[in-house]
């Protein structure tokens, strides 16, 4: 074989390389989320089901903003009351965004770029 | 299909007919575009501010009017290592008579009022060229004459700032929340690369409150409808002189300055 010592060594880099989201990972445990698909069909603002809440928040949240960014409509009546069609004024009012978008933003490995504008005290940023 | 000569000259003649009645339809319009006064909105609503100089009187009057909107929406102060004015983010913001009114011709101008500042901010224009030149409909116009910017569709391209003949618009060339001095946790910051200005505070609107501007100005801004003949704008407008920035281009400025004489030019 030609030039034999350069190509089992490149193949042994090349290896290495492929295998690496691999042996950095064994052994390490990584909390797994609920199923999203399993929730409760209770209904949650918007008048979705908590699954299709989960589901498609992103879909959700894109209609919301532009209802509130292009409509100039706000706030979203559910159960008798008002709330506001906000990230941060709205969804993180009741859920903390470490806690509960984070879960599965980090199982998933999706950076979402809300948080470049949007976000709640509890990050501590300012 | 078999075409003669005599029936292939009727159909280009009455194409020539059809070409030129468009033709002469969008110079109509573009005639039209640019006669200014003729052309003003007839909308229900436009919203539109009065800034009263007389009220105005001393530093601390003209900066709590820009503090109040730098806190509320969240607006960094000047980055400090770059000092680069490139880098200021502003919505509403005071400069001098010669940048208010470059177009003023009127040399005998009270001297003292010369001398004074100008509160300035976005014009939301009714006819607003940053909506003309926007290439993602970012920038838009409403229905009630506020022209608003969706940052979430802004590319930051700039033609806006380009267009925008009142230097009313910021691109943040860095990350501007390590220089948000006073966090407001109910307004989202801005993220890089995207181009920003003054709202007239649309989410204060919706939930009925007054511009913040406005609210800090102790009267010397006025904020209201310009079609309604009834509104404080309209009756504030009737009873005195007011100036409007550029209004030779033909954007139609939705922000008036009333001047008073001698005598108030503090």
């Amino acid at each position: 074989m030609y030039n034999g010592g350069k190509i089992i060594a490149g193949l042994i880099i090349f290896i290495a390389l492929v295998t690496f989201p691999f042996y950095t990972n064994i052994g390490k445990t990584i909390e797994k989320p609920a199923d999203p698909t399993a929730a409760p069909d209770e209904l949650h603002i918007g008048d979705v089901p908590i699954g299709q809440m989960r589901a498609q928040h992103m879909m959700i949240l894109d209609k919301w903003r532009d209802e509130v960014v292009r409509g100039g409509k706000r706030y979203i009546e559910f159960d008798g009351d008002e709330y506001e069609m906000s990230i941060q004024n709205g969804c993180l009012a009741c859920h903390s965004k470490q806690e509960f978008c984070g879960k599965c933003h980090n199982f998933a490995g999706i950076n979402p770029y809300c948080w470049n504008c949007h976000y709640s005290e509890e990050e501590g940023l300012l | 299909m078999k075409i003669d000569r005599r029936k292939f000259l009727k159909l280009a003649g009455c194409t020539g007919i059809g070409l030129g009645l468009t033709a002469a339809d969008v110079f109509k319009d573009k005639a039209e575009a640019s006669s200014g006064h003729s052309n003003v909105s007839t909308a229900a609503v436009r919203l539109a501010m009065v800034v009263d100089l007389r009220k105005l009187q001393t530093a601390e009057d003209y900066q709590r009017i820009v503090d109040a909107c730098n806190k509320i929406h969240n607006i960094p102060t000047l980055i400090p290592e770059k000092e680069d004015i490139k880098h200021e983010i502003k919505w509403i913001w005071n400069d001098t008579y010669g940048h208010a009114f470059p177009d003023q011709q009127n040399y005998y101008h009270p001297e003292a009022f010369k001398q004074k500042l100008f509160p300035l901010l976005c014009n939301h224009c009714d006819k607003p060229p940053c909506v003309r030149v926007c290439p993602t409909k970012a920038t838009f116009k409403r229905p009630d004459g506020i022209v608003q910017q969706d940052m979430h569709r802004c590319i930051g391209c700039r033609f806006c700032m380009a267009a925008c003949p009142y230097g009313s618009r910021s691109f943040n060339f860095v990350d501007p929340r390590p220089y948000i001095k006073d966090y407001n946790a109910e307004y989202p910051t801005r993220t890089m690369g995207v181009v920003e200005k003054c709202t007239f505070c649309s989410e204060r609107l919706e939930k009925g409150e007054q511009p913040a501007c406005t609210e800090a100005s102790n009267g010397a801004l006025t904020f209201g409808n310009l079609n309604d003949p009834e509104s404080d704008v309209r009756k504030i407008l009737k009873s005195n002189y007011s100036l409007q920035r550029k209004p030779e281009l033909g954007t139609m400025p939705s922000v008036f300055y009333v001047i008073g004489g001698e005598e108030y030019a503090g």
